[in-house]
């Protein structure tokens, strides 16, 4: 069952958060991971404070696709098994709910990293 | 003081020489793709739902996510994410591609300084300070979560 208007509020949510951190590097030429960790603390206070959850729920995939989805999937994952296991939670939990992406970012850059060589200089960002 | 108005006049004249960022339209681009990338997102949320019904939401988003970031590190390693990241700006930068990107990138440009010094050292030239921020915050919610 696809509903078209979730993509659309996907589009219009993630775009404009995409737009905000633009305006950040056209006034601020702040670097790539500077904005990455902003906008990662952005999603963990959302987390926090219980704004995070009611967001998602509107926007959908443009909630969760930008950095901020898994800054708000570490704290999250701590908060739920710190409330779980006690102190051991607090200390697994933000990696254990984040593990899938990291994995799979490390594990895929490694392979490719492998297969393919960088022909012309690549900025790195 | 003269040498005061000399460093005036002179970021003037860095000020003019700097090549400006027209600001609209980069700032559409970046909505555009950032808002593309979302809605393949949730093009892939809608079909793992679909696939795999007895999963909960939070299985579902994480196997999205990992398909976007597996994409990303292919489309690096072939070239063409630069040239989107190129055209768009923060829009390829903020998605989650975009730690994707800055884990592949850097690896794939260092290969050639060896496997272990070059691949898996600089791999995080860029993600590390993600990565690490990422834990310690996730630690401090956890404290959080213990007193909630």
């Amino acid at each position: 069952m696809i509903n078209i208007l979730d993509y659309v509020i996907s589009f219009l949510v993630g775009g404009f958060i995409c737009f905000l951190a633009q305006i950040l590097v056209i006034r601020t030429k702040i670097t790539t991971a500077r904005i990455l960790v902003l906008f990662l603390i952005i999603g963990m206070i959302l987390e926090v404070l219980n704004i995070y959850a009611p967001f998602r729920e509107f926007a959908k995939a443009g909630a969760s696709v930008p950095i901020i989805g898994f800054g708000a999937t570490l704290a999250r994952g701590a908060i739920t098994a710190s409330q779980e296991y006690g102190l051991i939670g607090v200390f697994t939990g933000g990696l254990t709910a984040s593990a899938g992406g990291i994995a799979m970012a490390i594990f895929a850059s490694f392979i490719f990293a492998l297969i393919f060589s960088s022909k012309t200089k690549r900025g790195g960002h | 003081m003269d040498k005061n108005k000399r460093n005036v006049n002179y970021n003037l004249y860095v000020e003019s020489k700097v090549p400006k960022t027209k600001a609209w339209p980069s700032l559409v681009k970046a909505f555009i793709l950032g808002g593309i990338i979302c809605a393949i997102g949730q093009g892939f949320f809608d079909l793992y739902t679909y696939l795999f019904p007895s999963l909960t939401e939070s299985e579902v988003s994480t196997c999205m996510l990992m398909s976007i970031i597996f994409i990303t590190c292919f489309l690096t390693g072939l070239g063409v994410y630069d040239i989107i990241g190129a055209w768009g700006g923060a829009g390829s930068v903020i998605p989650i591609t975009g730690f994707s990107n800055s884990i592949s990138s850097p690896a794939i440009e260092f290969k050639k300084e060896g496997i272990i010094y070059g691949i898996c050292v600089k791999m995080f030239t860029i993600a590390g300070p993600v990565i690490v921020c990422g834990v310690v915050g996730s630690i401090v919610c956890g404290f959080i979560g213990l007193f909630m």
